[in-house]
C-alpha cells in the first residue's frame, strides 16, 4: 500500500521517547534515566520495573537533575537527563550551559511536554523559550522530532553522540509523516513532501498542521514543500536555501515564541545568503498564552491548515 | 612527605599563587591562600590521581566548586606534573587555556566551574556512578562558605545522602568572609555543622590550615557507613600574609609592587622559621 503522509495516526512521541529508551538500557547497563519525581509524565514507569538499577530520582529539583546527570556522564555513563522542558531549560539553564555545555558532557537532556503541551495548565508549564534560550549556548545540538520515526531515530542517536543534545516532544499521538525506509540523520531536514510554490518549513509538533496547510493549498492549485526541520541547530541550511530560491514564498511553523526560534534562525540564514523571498515566522507572539489545551492554542494563534494556509496565500498576494 | 616538609610546600605554593596573581594582574587573593593547605593534603597525601592516571576510570576525583580560587588549583596542579609550571605564566593573557576559572583545558581539571553552587552537584553523579559501578574511588568537592547559599547545594546534599553516597566528601572552605563581607552579615549560615546533620551528612571539623589535623581528618572517610562526609575547614581568608588575614577587601584584590614585596618578605620569613 502508498504511504500517505500524516493519514496514519501514530502514538504520542513521548511513548516512542520511553520504548526506546528503555530498548537501549536492556542493551547497556550504562543507559540511565535521571528524572526529577517525572517518572510518570515522562512515560517511565515501565523503565523504572523493568531496568531499576538504571534510574536515578533526584526529586523535584532540576539544577541537581542536570549537575548530578553531568557527573555520571562524566564517569562513563550514557544519560539521558528527563524532565518537563519548561523546568528543565529555565531552572536549569545554568547547569545546561556550564555543566553540560561548556564542560563537554555528553549528557541527553530530554524536554517532556514541551511547547505548549500542558494546555490550559498555562504559562508556567509551556517551554515556548527553550529554544531561543538555548541556541545561544554553544556545543547543544537541538532536535525537536515530528513523529514517532524522528523520536526513536533522535534518541537512539543522541545514545551515540558525543557532545550534548537536546531532545524536545509533546505527549499528543501524532501521525507518521516519513515512509518507510527513510533515513534520520541529526542536523539533516527530512522532506515530507516537495513543492514549489509554497516552502512550509516547520518542526517538532506543527509539521503536521503544516502539512494540513499543504493540502488545503493543494486544492487551490498551489504547489507546497513541507520540511520537517527537526534539528533546529545545527540548521540545515542548505535545505532552507533551497526552499528559499526553489520556492515563492517560504512560512517557518514552530511550537515557540516568535523571537529567537526557528523562523528567526532560517531568516538570518537567508538574509545573510543575500536572498529575498517573501517570508512569514508562525509562532507565538509576545503575550502569555491564551488557555486551552494544545491544538486550541495552535488554532488561536494561526498554526492550524486553515490558518497557515491563509497565512501563506497572504503572504503570496502582498509579499510575493 | 612529613608534616614539616608539607608545611613548607604549603609556604611555596602561598608563594607562587602570588606570583601568578600578580603577574596576570588579576586572581582570588583572599580564598587562594584560605583553601591552600587543604589542597596541599589532597594531592599530596589524600587523592589517588597524578598526571599518569588521570584518564583512568578509577582515579580519585576532586571538583573545585569554588572555581575562583582557581590560582591554588593551577599552583598545585603544575606541581604535581599536571602540566609544566611555565604554562602559569600565561594565566589571563589573551588566547591562554589558562583561565580565571578551571576549565576542563587544564590537564587535571575534572570539571568547568566558576558560578557557585555547581560542584557538589556533578560531584553526586560522580559518587553515584562509582557506586552503580561498585569501584572504589572517592569524589571530594571543595565549597566556599558563602557559596552555601546557592540553594542548588541544598538538593545535591538531599540526593547525596539519599543515595548513601559515602564516597562522596564535601570540603567547606569556612574562611567566614565573602565578596560583601562576614557570611553572618550576608546570610548566616550557622548553625552549618547541624545543617549538614539535618540533612544526613556525617560531619568533622577541622582546622583547615593544620596539615596533621586536615590529613587525619580527609584521611578516614567514610566517617560513617552510608552517609557522604563533611569536613567543615576552618580557615582564614588571606591566611598567612598579615595584611591580607581576615581583611574582605582581599576577596579578589591584586597586590601593587609594595604590598607584593611584603608580602614574599613575610612568607620568606615563615619558610626561614619553619626549616630552621
Amino acid at each position: 500500500m502508498r504511504f500517505v503522509a500524516g493519514s496514519e495516526l501514530g502514538r504520542a512521541n513521548l511513548e516512542v521517547f520511553s520504548e526506546t529508551l528503555l530498548s537501549l538500557a536492556r542493551k547497556d547497563r550504562n543507559v540511565i534515566a535521571v528524572t526529577s519525581d517525572s517518572r510518570g509524565s515522562g512515560k517511565l514507569t515501565p523503565f523504572a520495573e523493568a531496568v531499576p538499577g538504571q534510574v536515578v530520582e533526584v526529586g523535584i529539583a532540576e539544577q541537581n537533575l542536570v549537575g548530578v546527570a553531568a557527573g555520571l556522564a562524566s564517569a562513563g555513563k550514557i544519560v539521558f537527563a528527563v524532565s518537563p522542558a519548561s523546568f528543565l531549560t529555565a531552572r536549569a539553564l545554568e547547569q545546561i550551559k556550564n555543566d553540560v555545555c561548556y564542560s563537554d558532557r555528553p549528557v541527553k537532556l530530554i524536554g517532556i511536554s514541551a511547547g505548549v503541551s500542558y494546555g490550559a495548565l498555562g504559562s508556567t508549564h509551556h517551554a515556548t523559550h527553550d529554544l531561543a534560550a538555548l541556541r545561544a549556548i554553544d556545543n547543544l545540538t537541538m532536535i525537536v522530532p515530528a513523529d514517532n520515526f524522528e523520536t526513536a531515530e533522535a534518541v537512539k542517536s543522541a545514545a551515540r553522540m558525543s557532545q550534548p543534545v537536546y531532545i524536545r516532544f509533546g505527549k499528543r499521538s501524532l501521525p507518521h509523516l516519513h515512509a518507510p525506509g527513510a533515513r534520520f540523520q541529526p542536523g539533516q531536514a527530512l522532506l515530507v513532501q516537495d513543492g514549489t510554490d509554497v516552502a512550509f518549513i516547520a518542526t517538532g509538533e506543527t509539521v503536521q498542521p503544516a502539512l494540513m496547510a499543504a493540502r488545503e493549498l493543494e486544492g487551490h492549485g498551489l504547489s507546497c514543500r513541507v520540511i520537517s526541520m527537526h534539528t533546529v541547530k545545527p540548521l540545515d541550511t542548505d535545505a532552507v536555501v533551497a526552499a528559499a530560491t526553489q520556492c515563492r514564498a517560504v512560512v517557518t511553523v514552530e511550537e515557540h515564541s516568535v523571537f529567537g526560534g526557528l523562523g528567526e534562525a532560517c531568516a538570518a540564514v537567508l538574509m545573510q545568503a543575500g536572498i529575498h523571498v517573501p517570508f512569514k515566522i508562525v509562532g507565538f507572539p509576545d503575550e502569555y498564552m491564551v488557555t486551552g489545551g494544545q491544538l486550541e492554542i495552535f488554532g488561536h494563534y494561526g498554526i492550524s491548515a486553515s490558518g497557515l494556509a491563509q497565512t501563506a496565500q497572504t503572504l503570496r498576494k502582498n509579499g510575493g | 612527605m612529613t608534616d614539616l616538609e608539607l608545611k613548607i610546600q604549603s609556604i611555596r605554593y602561598r608563594q607562587k599563587l602570588l606570583e601568578c596573581i600578580k603577574r596576570a594582574g588579576a586572581g582570588h587573593t583572599g580564598g587562594d591562600l584560605s583553601c591552600i593547605d587543604i589542597l596541599n593534603v589532597l594531592y599530596s597525601r589524600i587523592l589517588k590521581v597524578s598526571p599518569e592516571t588521570f584518564d583512568e576510570p578509577g582515579r580519585d576525583r576532586y571538583i573545585q566548586s569554588k572555581g575562583h580560587s582557581v590560582e591554588a588549583l593551577y599552583v598545585v596542579l603544575g606541581d604535581m606534573g599536571f602540566f609544566p609550571e611555565c604554562d602559569l605564566e600565561t594565566l589571563c593573557q589573551y588566547g591562554t587555556h589558562y583561565v580565571g576559572h578551571p576549565t576542563r583545558k587544564v590537564q587535571g581539571v575534572e570539571q568547568n566551574t566558576g558560578a557557585l553552587g555547581h560542584g557538589l552537584a556533578f560531584g553526586v553523579g560522580v559518587a553515584l556512578a562509582g557506586k552503580m559501578d561498585g569501584a572504589t574511588y572517592r569524589t571530594f568537592t571543595l565549597l566556599g562558605d558563602g557559596e552555601l547559599a546557592e540553594g542548588s547545594n541544598w538538593e545535591s546534599m538531599m540526593t547525596a545522602a539519599h543515595y548513601r553516597l559515602d564516597n562522596l566528601t564535601a570540603i567547606i572552605d569556612r574562611n567566614t568572609l565573602q565578596i560583601s563581607g562576614p557570611t553572618h552579615e550576608v546570610c548566616d549560615l550557622e548553625p552549618l555543622e547541624d545543617k549538614f546533620r539535618a540533612f544526613g551528612w556525617s560531619v568533622r571539623a577541622v582546622d583547615g590550615h593544620d596539615i596533621t589535623n586536615l590529613s587525619e581528618t580527609l584521611g578516614t572517610t567514610p566517617f560513617e557507613t552510608g552517609r557522604p562526609n563533611a569536613v567543615i575547614a576552618r580557615t582564614v581568608k588571606g591566611k598567612g600574609i598579615s595584611f591580607m588575614e581576615n581583611d574582605v577587601t582581599w576577596h579578589h584584590r591584586v597586590p601593587n609592587d609594595e604590598q607584593y614585596e611584603r608580602a614574599q618578605q613575610e612568607l620568606k620569613a615563615q619558610l626561614a622559621e619553619v626549616t630552621s
